[in-house]
This record gives C-alpha cells, sequence and structure tokens, in this order.
C-alpha cells in the first residue's frame, strides 16, 4: 500500500483509528488510576466495547435519543450574525435545544444505559457548570437510580440554580471544599468515592476526559452531534463545511462534533479554550497555557506550576473552569490536525450579547466562547465559507453570572 | 548485591515478626520538623519509612493525607526538596529502607530517567506511584531498574488471581497489599478479611507483603502483623502532625511517640505464636 506522502509527520492516516487498545491518542490518554480501580476499568472497557457492538444496545439508546432528548438538534443558518460578521455563512448546531438545555445529556443517557446494563444500581458524577449533574440527575430519575453528584463549593455558589434543579430531579449534591473548590476538585472526590464503592457504583464522567475507555466511551457518544451535523450541512449546502468551532472545556461537545470529520482534512477544526482573565493571569487554557502530565487518570495538557502542582483554572464559565482537557483534543493539537484558540471572559460577554441580540438565543457562556473567536474564523474561510458551530447548550443557567458582570442588579 | 529491603525483610524473617512502616508526609509541617521525624524514627522502631512528595490532587487520599500535602506545599515543599530531605536522612541512616510514594505528575515533570537517577542518588530504596498501574509503568520500571530502585505494586481488595499475576510482574521489593477498598484513612482495615488476601498475594508473589491503608490503632496493627510481613500506618500519625501544630505541641515528640507505641504493638505482636 502507498502510504500517502503529503501529510505531515506524524499526521495518521485514520484519525478514527484511535485510541489503540491501551487508550493511547498518541502520547495522551492512558489508564492513570490507583489499582484498586483498575480491574473497574478493565470491566467497564469490555462492557462498553459489547455494548457497542450490540445493535439492541445502540437501537434503545437511539430511541432515548429521538424521544427522551428530542434529536436530532436542528443545524440552523444564523443568518443575521452571518451577516453581522461578514460573507461566511455561519450554522448553529442546536445542542441547547435538547431536553436539559446542553449537549451534556447525549453522553449522560449513553451511559446510564451501559451501567444498567452492567447491573450498577449507584450513579456519582462531578459537575462544574451543573449542565452535567442535570443531565445525570435527568436520566437517574427517568432510570430510578439513586444519585450522587460532587459540585465544587464555589460552583454551587455560582451555579444555584442547577443545584435546585439537581435537588428537584433526587440527586443528592455533594459540595466539595477541598483545593480550589471547583471541577477538578469535584472530580478528586468522585473519584475517591468509586474507589471506595467499587462493586455497586458507576461513575459517569462527564467529558471526554478521564482514563480509558471514558473518553473514547464519551466521544462515541457525543458524535450524534457530528454525525447528525454532517448530514444536515450536505442537505443544506451540498457541501462539506471549511470549519468547526466549539468550546473546549474536558471537549466533549467539540470531539462530539470533530470526531465524524476528522479524516475529512479540508475541514479546519478550531477549539476555543477559556482565557479567562488571559494568557498571562488567570485562565483556563491547557493546551495554550498547559503542558503534558497526568491528572484523573489521563495523560493530557494541564495547567501546572513550575514544580509539577496543578494550578486552579479561571474562567466565567463554571463549564470550562478546569485545568485538563480531554487527550483526543491534546493529541490533535499535536499532529496538527485541530487548531486551539481562546477567548477571555470580556469577549466572552460580549459574543453572549451579540448572539441574545441578534438570533434570540441566549447561549451557554461556554458556548460563547466559540461564538467569540467567530470573527477570525469567518475571515480565514473567507466570503464564501461555511462555518459551523456548536452552540452546546443555553444560557438560562448564566443569566445571574452575566448580570453580575455587566454589572446590572436583577 | 542485595538491597536494603532485602535486607531488611531478611532480618526481619530471622526475627519471626513483621516490620512496622511508617508513612510520613514530606514537609509536614515544615522541612525541618519532617526532618526531625524522619530522624527519630528508626530509633522509636521503624523498620521501613514510607515518605509521602505532597501532590495537589491526591485522588487516592483521605482527608488527613490530604490536609498534610496542603500543608507541606504551603510550606514550600517541592520534589527536590523531599529528595534532599531523603538524602539528609541517608547520611545518618544507611539500614533502614526508605519508600517514597505518591503521585505521577511530578515525576513526568522532573522527566522518569532524571528521577530515577535522583532518588538513587538521594539514597532512596524504592518508589510507589499511586496512580500508575502496571499497564503505564514500563518506562519508569525500567528506569528504576537501571537504577537499583525498586517499584512497589499495589495489590488490593478488587484484585482477582489474574490480576494479581499482572502486578507481581516486575514488582521487586515487598508487595503492598492495600487492606480496604478506598482512600486512605478513612475505613478501618479488618484483619479476619487481610489474612486470606495476604495468602493469595503469596500464592502470586515471593516478595514479603506489607498491608497497610486503614490501620490507625496499636491493637491493628497487632491484628495486621500477625497475618502480613509488614505493617503500614499513615493517617493516623499524620493527624498527629495536625493536631500537635494546631495545638502549638512539640510535633516531633507527638510523632515518635505514637510511631513507638504503634511500633512496639507490631513488634510484640506475634509473641507467644508459633507459627505464622
Ligand atoms: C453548555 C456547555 N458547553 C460546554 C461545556 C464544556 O464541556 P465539554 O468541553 O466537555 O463540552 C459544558 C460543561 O459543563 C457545558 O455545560
Amino acid at each position: 500500500m502507498n502510504a500517502p506522502t503529503s501529510r505531515p509527520a506524524g499526521r495518521p492516516n485514520d484519525y478514527t483509528a484511535y485510541p489503540d487498545a491501551e487508550g493511547r491518542f498518541g502520547d495522551y490518554g492512558g489508564r492513570f488510576v490507583p489499582e484498586t480501580l483498575m480491574p473497574l476499568v478493565h470491566e467497564l472497557d469490555a462492557a462498553y466495547r459489547a455494548a457497542k457492538a450490540d445493535p439492541a444496545f445502540q437501537a434503545e439508546l437511539a430511541g432515548y435519543l429521538k424521544h427522551y432528548v428530542g434529536r436530532p438538534s436542528p443545524l440552523y443558518f444564523a443568518e443575521r450574525l452571518s451577516a453581522h460578521l461578514g460573507r461566511a455563512r455561519v450554522y448553529f448546531k442546536r445542542e441547547e435545544l435538547n431536553h436539559t438545555g446542553a449537549h451534556k445529556i447525549n453522553n449522560c443517557m449513553g451511559q446510564i444505559l451501559l451501567a444498567m446494563r452492567m447491573g450498577k444500581t449507584r450513579i456519582i458524577a462531578e459537575t462544574g457548570a451543573g449542565q452535567h449533574g442535570v443531565a445525570t440527575a435527568t436520566v437517574c430519575a427517568r432510570f430510578g437510580l439513586p444519585c450522587v453528584i460532587y459540585m465544587g463549593e464555589v460552583d454551587v455558589e455560582r451555579q444555584k440554580p442547577n443545584v435546585f434543579r439537581m435537588n428537584l430531579l433526587g440527586a443528592e449534591v455533594r459540595p466539595v471544599a477541598s483545593g480550589s473548590a471547583t471541577l477538578k476538585d469535584a472530580m478528586n472526590e468522585a473519584l475517591r468515592d468509586w474507589v471506595t464503592n467499587v462493586h455497586d457504583t458507576y461513575y459517569l464522567i462527564g467529558s471526554a476526559a478521564g482514563p480509558h475507555p471514558y473518553p473514547e466511551m464519551v466521544r462515541d457518544f457525543q458524535c450524534v452531534i457530528g454525525r447528525e451535523a454532517r448530514a444536515q450541512i450536505l442537505e443544506a449546502e451540498g457541501r462539506l463545511p471549511d470549519a468547526l468551532v466549539a468550546c473546549v472545556g474536558g471537549g466533549s461537545n467539540a470531539i462530539g462534533l470533530f470526531h465524524p470529520f476528522l479524516n475529512d482534512e479540508g475541514v479546519r477544526l478550531f477549539g476555543v479554550e477559556a482565557a479567562g482573565e488571559g494568557l498571562d493571569a488567570r485562565h483556563a487554557a491547557a493546551i495554550n497555557g498547559g503542558r503534558p502530565g497526568v491528572l484523573h487518570g489521563n495523560k493530557t495538557y494541564l495547567l501546572q506550576d513550575a514544580e509539577g502542582q496543578i494550578t486552579e483554572a479561571h474562567s466565567i464559565s463554571a463549564g470550562l473552569d478546569y485545568p485538563g482537557i480531554g487527550p483526543e483534543h491534546s493529541w490533535l493539537h499535536d499532529v496538527g490536525r485541530a487548531t486551539y484558540l481562546t477567548a477571555t471572559d470580556a469577549e466572552t460577554l460580549e459574543a453572549f450579547q451579540l448572539c441574545a441580540e441578534l438570533e434570540g438565543i441566549i447561549p451557554a457562556l461556554e458556548s460563547a466562547h466559540a461564538l467569540a473567536r467567530l470573527p477570525e474564523i469567518c475571515r480565514e474561510v473567507g466570503p464564501d465559507g461555511i462555518v459551523v458551530l456548536n452552540l452546546s447548550g443555553r444560557g438560562d443557567k448564566d443569566v445571574a453570572t452575566v448580570a453580575q458582570a455587566l454589572g446590572r442588579r436583577i | 548485591m542485595r538491597s536494603r529491603i532485602e535486607a531488611r525483610f531478611a532480618d526481619l524473617k530471622r526475627e519471626g515478626r513483621a516490620g512496622f512502616v511508617p508513612y510520613i508526609m514530606a514537609g509536614d509541617p515544615d522541612a525541618g520538623t519532617a526532618l526531625a521525624i524522619l530522624k527519630g524514627l528508626p530509633g522509636v522502631g521503624a523498620d521501613l519509612i514510607e515518605l509521602g512528595f505532597p501532590f495537589s490532587d491526591p485522588m487516592a487520599e483521605g482527608p488527613p493525607i490530604q490536609r498534610a500535602a496542603q500543608r507541606a506545599l504551603k510550606a514550600g515543599m517541592t520534589l527536590s526538596g523531599v529528595l534532599e530531605l531523603a538524602r539528609r536522612f541517608r547520611e545518618g541512616d544507611r539500614a533502614t529502607p526508605l519508600i517514597l510514594m505518591g503521585y505521577m505528575n511530578l515525576i513526568l515533570h522532573r522527566g522518569i530517567a532524571a528521577f530515577a537517577r535522583d532518588v538513587a542518588e538521594a539514597g532512596v530504596d524504592g518508589v510507589i506511584v499511586v496512580d500508575c498501574p502496571p499497564e503505564e509503568a514500563g518506562e519508569l520500571a525500567d528506569a528504576l531498574d537501571g537504577a537499583d530502585v525498586s517499584l512497589i505494586r499495589l495489590a488490593t481488595p478488587t484484585s482477582d488471581d489474574a490480576r494479581l499475576q499482572v502486578v507481581a510482574r516486575r514488582t521487586s521489593g515487598f508487595v503492598y497489599y492495600v487492606s480496604v477498598a478506598g482512600v486512605t484513612g478513612v475505613k478501618e482495615a479488618d484483619a479476619t478479611a487481610v489474612a486470606p488476601m495476604v495468602e493469595r498475594v503469596r500464592r502470586a508473589s515471593d516478595l514479603p507483603v506489607a498491608v497497610g491503608f486503614g490501620i490507625k490503632t496499636p491493637e491493628r496493627a497487632a491484628a495486621i502483623a500477625r497475618v502480613a510481613d509488614a505493617v503500614v500506618v499513615g493517617s493516623a500519625l499524620v493527624d498527629e502532625v495536625a493536631d500537635a501544630a494546631e495545638m502549638n505541641e512539640d510535633v516531633t515528640g507527638r510523632v515518635l511517640l505514637k510511631a513507638e507505641s504503634l511500633a512496639k504493638a507490631v513488634r510484640s505482636a506475634r509473641i507467644g505464636q508459633t507459627t505464622v
């Protein structure tokens, strides 16, 4: 077979062939967990592989995604925003219209069906913005499983409506005071719970991070976004888009959109990290401001100090306030397939308002990071370019934060 | 050449008793006090010593060791500082094996080859990396082998016989049996549940078996000492540091007193017992 010669060194022939059997995307990923969890991680891997190959499982999942989540989500031509930005055509993949208001439920539905298939009777999860916590509490309510959500104290404070939603759904929200009391600490605490309750508990991780097989599994469950978007843009425009753009916290909405396009090298991929107060100040941009290391079960880009201690992330958006990023993104960055940009809190606030005013859609602050980089991306793709942006969530949960940031009282 | 760890376990076997292995956090509550504790431990009955190196996100640790790591980091402890503590300890003690215990990120940050060279040079005998299972340990195991430092692996209540084979492969020094499924310092280890697991570990490996996690009192330590080759106590000692520091008492004195009572319990546990 002829190897293609046009690819830069290190670029694979088939981007979708990863991770390998050890859970590696190039040098990233893996299973860096305490020995107590290793048998569970292997068990999960085997169970996931069996489910993935089982048409009955896939059919059941598809049924719930259609009738409960409300899929497919529309691909919407954002006409006024496009006109405002120039002549490129910007489409929104409307994940904010899903049940519970974000992409998170795609993954939760897949994992809860897997957990039940494995005979697990108790669900735990971590949450930052509360979106993944709400989505987890939702599927637990739907299937009648008890649910504990770990959430940093800081996030409990800034995402109060979501805490109450989780409570309404029957979940127990456990505030986490250790460390920076945000998402990374919630994840530490969830891992500690899992290692303590190994027999009955299923850890439902909310992003494409954590030990193998989570990054792969969460990606697979989120790929419904990209598969739909691919078919929808072909129908709408008769061709593939020039660029995709999504915000990146752990990276699940971004990889879900990107993955079905990875081998279409003409489609440029842009992830947007949270630059917080700026890359030289407090931020949450793991790729743009971090170095490879090991945290929460995988090797990936991480914010760390000169001694290798993990540093606290900062973003106005609780869902991006995480010092790491999913390992597949680290790899896509290193091999040059995807480009990782950043947006500051201030840029995000502007984009948030612009989207609300021009399109009548209040985006999640997370998604507003992707919106903030549209001007540059539209310029890149040129006048006849097509851009698909993942509108990963709606912003109702963020109105209090935004009001405060804008100095308004509500 | 026989390692310090092998020599120490051979001594213990000859004496017909289990070893006492205190765990302390390097730099807790500060570097000077930690060194004084370290130097004092062999004198009060420590047979081996585990020295934690502090990490910001210790995922397998319960509140006592989490807080100890925070105290140490706040006091400025670094991995280089930990190696310096080890070196200073080794200057005055050529016999007591010293085992470093911590998390992978700091090792990667230093570089695996540099880490192996530096720990060997500091007189460290073994390393336990909590979040580095055999599947991820290839490069580290090679580097430590090359430096004659043992990579000590963990067996746990979730390890079945097939898994124990994986764990035992390339382990050296001893096997650390984590006696409870959980984080450090929360659940209590139950000697009757531990005994058959230690037997299973022994079937998978010829190495001595140390048991730790969840052993807080002299009574519990003695019970474990009847079934294992060594008993590790961590959170109980680390809590002593916290209490003494909070009450402005002599931290070193209190920790060593606690260690002494635990050591006595371990050392006398098998007296009157004919077989192990
Ligand atoms: C709406 C929304 N978008 C994005 C994210 C970030 O997560 P990920 O990068 O995994 O998509 C979150 C996380 O809470 C979210 O709520």
